[in-house]
């Protein structure tokens, strides 16, 4: 049984482009992805041999046993393996995070609706019920998989790896990770992405960075979104970019609005030009994409 | 939120063990868990004794260790002390340090028979 995501205990649900589809429940196991993992090897103390160094049959004795071993090693290693798979086929992944209502699906889809006629583009969908994002990314055409995580409450790099291989993603395509709405658990688990894309509404507090550093020290981009509705609040734009900086002063920030458009040549931008690093010397990029 | 996954992970990593190194029952299990891991503790010792329950691990004792988090002063030239990522170096005032260590999350050791 998978414990990374709970598959085969019943709550994570992987659903797949035709949405007639079943949970796909046993089949979740027949990934083509390397999923051997490196158990560290743990060094045995023993120190339950007693006074004399004799063992006496039938008497336990305890003995203590060096592990240190990290706890997210095992969701380290199936990022990992996304990370090989990316790299090998020129795959640029964003991991999209933020707390629930900054209008993450929406900034989606407004991106989808620019990006993907010059570029392929993928979306895994994270929430825990409900294929409501998938299907809206659906409408505007592009291949999206929905991952129900049930109780949980952010997506695994194990999760991804099988969502990946019902996607089924050309060379040199583009996949945007929309995680579950959570600003804290998402930061702890790498997926594989190239960049974690936080995502905040001027409708949230201009503290939210120093409130939930975690997410904000683990991202490479921060989008400042709804920008259409500063005129009606009392949100203090240089003071959300100070509070951010501060916690992490390598972060780019870009103010954005997915209902107006604003600010979305310079997103668009970023995305191009770090998909662009990220595959330096990748022949995909001397093609024609 | 999370803690709850972070001891099934724990779980799976001690019963990988436990077959490795031929033991069947956990007495003691001592973790490390930097400030800056983003771990709550008292939710992490919550999920551990409900995860636990049924394995070798059941009735096991928790040990966490808890490192202090350090931060690179450029203009001190020294490691400082510190309790949140945003912390200024408290010599000297500077922001923006360079985080050393206090995001451990391990499991450093366990006492079995």
């Amino acid at each position: 049984m998978c414990t990374v995501c709970g598959c085969g205990s019943g709550n994570v649900r992987v659903e797949g482009p035709e949405k007639a589809k079943p949970k796909y429940g046993g089949e979740l196991h027949h990934h083509a992805h390397d999923h051997s993992q490196e158990h560290g090897s743990a060094h045995l103390h023993h120190y339950g041999t007693g006074r004399a160094s004799a063992s006496a049959p039938g008497i336990s004795q305890s003995r203590m046993i060096q592990i240190e071993q990290d706890i997210l090693s095992k969701n380290n290693s199936y990022a990992n393996t996304n990370r090989r798979y990316f790299a090998e086929r020129a795959i640029f992944a964003l991991n999209l995070v933020s707390s629930p209502g900054s209008g993450k699906t929406t900034l989606l889809v407004e991106t989808l609706k620019r990006l993907s006629e010059t570029r392929h583009c993928y979306v895994i969908e994270g929430d825990q019920q409900t294929s409501k994002d998938a299907d809206r990314i659906r409408a505007t055409g592009v291949a999206a998989i929905q991952i129900n995580t049930g109780k949980g409450c952010h997506l695994d790099g194990h999760m991804v790896g099988h969502a990946v291989e019902h996607l089924a993603p050309c060379d040199g395509g583009l996949i945007f990770i929309e995680n579950v709405g959570n600003l804290v658990c998402p930061a702890a688990f790498d997926l594989g992405e190239a960049h974690k894309v936080v995502i905040l509404s001027v409708t949230e507090g201009e503290d939210k960075s120093i409130k939930y550093p975690d997410m904000f020290a683990a991202a490479d981009l921060m989008l400042l979104n709804k920008s259409d509705l500063l005129p009606h609040l009392d949100f203090d734009v240089e003071a959300a970019k100070e509070n951010a900086l501060r916690v992490n002063p390598d972060i780019t920030i870009l103010t954005v609005s997915a209902c107006t458009g604003e600010g979305f040549d310079h997103w668009l931008t970023w995305i191009e030009a770090a998909r662009t690093m990220k595959l330096a010397g990748h022949p995909v990029l001397s093609t024609a994409q | 939120m999370h803690e709850m996954s972070l001891c099934e992970n724990i779980l799976e990593i001690i019963t990988y063990q436990a077959d490795q190194q031929a033991f069947s029952k956990v007495d003691l299990v001592r973790l490390e868990v930097g400030p800056l891991s983003g771990v709550e503790v008292e939710a992490l010792r919550f999920g551990f004794d409900v995860v636990m329950r049924g394995s070798v691990a059941e009735d096991a004792r928790l040990d966490i260790l808890c490192p202090e988090a350090t931060a690179w002063c450029q203009a001190c030239e020294t490691n400082v002390p510190i309790l949140e990522r945003y912390d200024p170096c408290p010599n000297c005032g500077a922001v923006s340090l360079q985080i050393t260590s206090g995001g451990e999350l391990r499991i450093k050791e366990m006492e079995v028979s």
